[in-house]
């Protein structure tokens, strides 16, 4: 689950991390109200989007004066946001941080994620702040600085000073103490939350020689989200696709994707490489869908109503491996969907695995019209025609 | 031979009482694997389908003899349960859960960095040796004995591609499923290492997915030290950055975890790579050559 910058900032906050004053607004009538709170000039706009390339979208304005404040909040407030990782609809702008300016004298990057190798969390420190880590780690991998934590004495002062005092120019003695104080308050806010991920970035010294979290992106594991459950209602889900969120409610697994081949399988590996078929076939699929290991036989029937509701889908390719979830399950869910709403595109099926007799024996004795695949192979080669 | 389990094998399977443990104990039994207990604490003295319920895993081993455990105990308590198996020295533990906490699996790797027991999981569908045993919830049909190995992060993606090489006439000496999580007990190397070891295997299948770089690191092993053919398979080529695939370990995220460098550092090897999952099992077959 992800969070939005100002729900971040306000744990930071609450755990000592220095945060620059700001006012959350839902209105663009709000605005004039902000900036008489809020110090400035100069003020900064943000959009608060949960899709990242923001600032690059336009979705992040330095601005000096009330009227142009409250000019900006009219533009983006209700109007998509085209960023990079929102695709080419954009998302639409509901609420605009409103802060104040800070004088920046550097910025660094500072994050803590599980690394999967080591099997702990890791603290990453960069003197290269305010850009994509990525591009940090692709053209200078030798300025990202990692410390692991380790697992029985937790986070130590001892590993932020190695990570910050041998760097040039050298930090005054103040800032590094703020530095160091940073670190610990971000680990310990990576464990009460259980993050996935905490990425300040950039944080900055500001010329008076204080440290300040200029942004913040925060993450929650989800496994962990029945312990965290004060969170949830940090949770926002017009965010999400709607389809993605009725699919959520739902306990299915499901991402929306660019094309028009509609997919139902059963587990990740498999969802994923039967996309892969697709896209081999010289199609594209309009979704991820994994209705799990042990799906009942409601689940498929809400599945394929999800993937029926997609109005792009020009074909459908259901591609079960019966193990513990049983094809006559399967074939009986996807009836009862049926029922419900007509199938208007071609129907792929390919059954294998439990009960696949019985499964096929079902739809092959239903008033469903459907193409029988009876290998993956095969469900390929009849996505390429139906897309040719 | 096989890897890790076999005919010598005995079940311990912790939270037996549940649904799940109970409706697979029904089935690996119905495989031939000796389940010789059950653990639910606070159940201990009762019976599920003939196997005596312990409250604890250490009471399992001491009145069972049992060395492996096959735990679908809920996500919360799943941590504690993998912990017990080894502290009660139970020798292969495969875990089935899927949705453990990401924390509560970095103190599981701390709690098994100086104990001998080999964690398989979680989040997998567990082992299975042909015509042997099966410790796990794989369809045992779907397999033949024979002198392929399998390592896969996936469930039924391994289904799908066991079938294809029983199919093309290549049984299987033992399948793993490491598992999709981003803490897993055991990953590719652990495995390759048994396998390079074991005398009637003879190649082995890699099934990955996008995320980490697990695939990468096993490539660098098997360039170093593997001399059987491997050939591997990567699920999400098509998969969007960002976005978690279903599999809380698939996820391409800080620009690590692309198919394409999992891909290239597997060819790099001279690892054949499957591009298509629908031919597979043929390409394995050219790549192992027909015996």
């Amino acid at each position: 689950m992800k969070l939005h910058e100002y729900q971040a900032k306000e744990i930071l906050g609450k755990f000592g991390i220095p945060v620059p004053k700001g006012q959350l607004i839902t209105a663009p009538n709000q605005a004039e109200d902000a900036t008489q709170a809020v110090h400035g000039p100069p003020w900064v706009v943000k959009a608060q989007v949960h899709a990242g390339g923001r600032g690059k979208a336009g979705g992040v304005k330095v601005i000096q004066t009330p009227q142009a404040v409250m000019t900006a909040a009219a533009s983006l407030l209700g109007n998509p946001l085209k960023t990079k990782q929102a695709g080419p609809e954009g998302v639409i702008v509901r609420k605009l941080l409103i802060e104040e300016g800070i004088d920046i004298e550097h910025e660094f990057y500072l994050s803590m994620v599980v690394d999967r190798s080591t099997a702990g969390p890791t603290m990453i420190f960069s003197p290269a702040g305010g850009m994509e880590i990525e591009e940090v780690a692709a053209r200078s991998p030798e300025l990202i600085r990692k410390q692991h934590v380790n697992s029985g004495a937790g986070w130590m002062p001892y590993q932020a000073r190695n990570l910050i005092y041998d760097l040039d120019p050298p930090f005054r003695p103040e800032t590094a103490n703020a530095l160091v104080a940073v670190m610990g308050a971000l680990y310990k806010v990576f464990l009460t939350h259980d993050c996935s991920l905490v990425e300040i970035n950039p944080l900055v010294t500001t010329t008076e020689g204080k440290v300040v979290a200029l942004d913040a992106k925060m993450s929650i594991d989800d496994n962990a989200l029945y312990r965290q459950k004060q969170l949830l209602e940090l949770d926002d889900p017009l965010e999400k696709d709607p389809l993605e969120r009725m699919a959520e409610a739902y306990n299915l697994n499901y991402i929306r994707l660019d094309g028009n081949i509609g997919a139902m399988v059963n587990g990740a590996g498999l969802a994923m490489a039967t996309m892969d078929v697709i896209k081999l076939a010289g199609a594209e699929p309009a979704n991820f869908l994994d209705v799990g290991g042990g799906a009942s036989e409601e689940m498929i029937t809400r599945g394929f109503e999800i993937i029926l509701k997609d109005t792009r889908v020009k074909a459908i390719l259901i591609n079960i491996f019966g193990g513990i979830l049983r094809c006559d399950v399967l074939a009986r869910g996807v009836l009862a969907a049926a029922n419900k709403i007509r199938i208007q595109v071609p129907l792929i099926v390919r059954l294998e695995g439990t009960n696949v007799e019985e499964g096929r024996a079902i739809l092959k004795n239903s008033d469903l019209k459907f193409l029988v695949a009876k290998d993956l192979a095969e469900a390929a080669e009849l996505v390429a025609k139906q897309v040719s | 031979m096989s890897i890790l389990v076999d005919e010598n094998t005995r079940v311990v399977v912790q939270g037996i009482t549940g649904r799940e443990g109970t409706f697979h104990t029904v089935q690996m039994r119905g495989y031939g694997t000796a389940v010789a207990a059950g653990v639910t604490p606070g159940k201990g003295g009762r019976n599920v389908e003939g196997v005596p319920v312990f409250n604890t895993v250490r009471e399992a081993v001491e009145k069972e003899g049992v060395n492996a455990s096959c735990i679908f105990v809920p996500p919360p308590f799943a941590a504690d349960a993998v912990m017990e198996a080894a502290a009660a020295g139970v020798a292969v533990i495969v875990c089935i859960t899927e949705g453990i906490p990401v924390l509560d699996m970095v103190k599981v790797a701390d709690f098994l960095k100086d104990r001998k027991s080999v964690l398989v999981g979680p989040n997998c569908p567990g082992i299975i040796s042909p015509g042997k045993t099966k410790v796990g919830i794989m369809p045992g049909p779907i397999h033949r004995p024979g002198d392929m190995a399998v390592i896969s992060r996936s469930g039924t993606l391994t289904y799908e591609v066991v079938d294809q090489l029983t199919r093309a006439g290549l049984g299987q000496s033992t399948c793993i499923g490491i598992g999709g999580d981003p803490i897993i007990g055991t990953d590719f190397i652990d495995h390759l290492k048994r396998f390079k070891t074991d005398p009637e295997t003879k190649g082995v299948v890699l099934i990955g997915e996008i995320g980490g770089t697990a695939e990468e690191e096993a490539a660098a092993y098997v360039r170093e030290a593997f001399d059987k053919p491997v050939v591997a398979f990567i699920a999400g080529q098509t998969a969007p950055p960002g976005r978690r695939m279903g599999h809380a370990g698939a996820i391409i995220s800080g620009g690590q975890g692309k198919a394409k460098d999992k891909i290239a550092a597997l060819e790099a090897a001279g690892i054949t790579v499957a591009v298509n999952l629908a031919t597979l099992g043929q390409t394995v077959l050219e790549a192992v050559g027909k015996r």
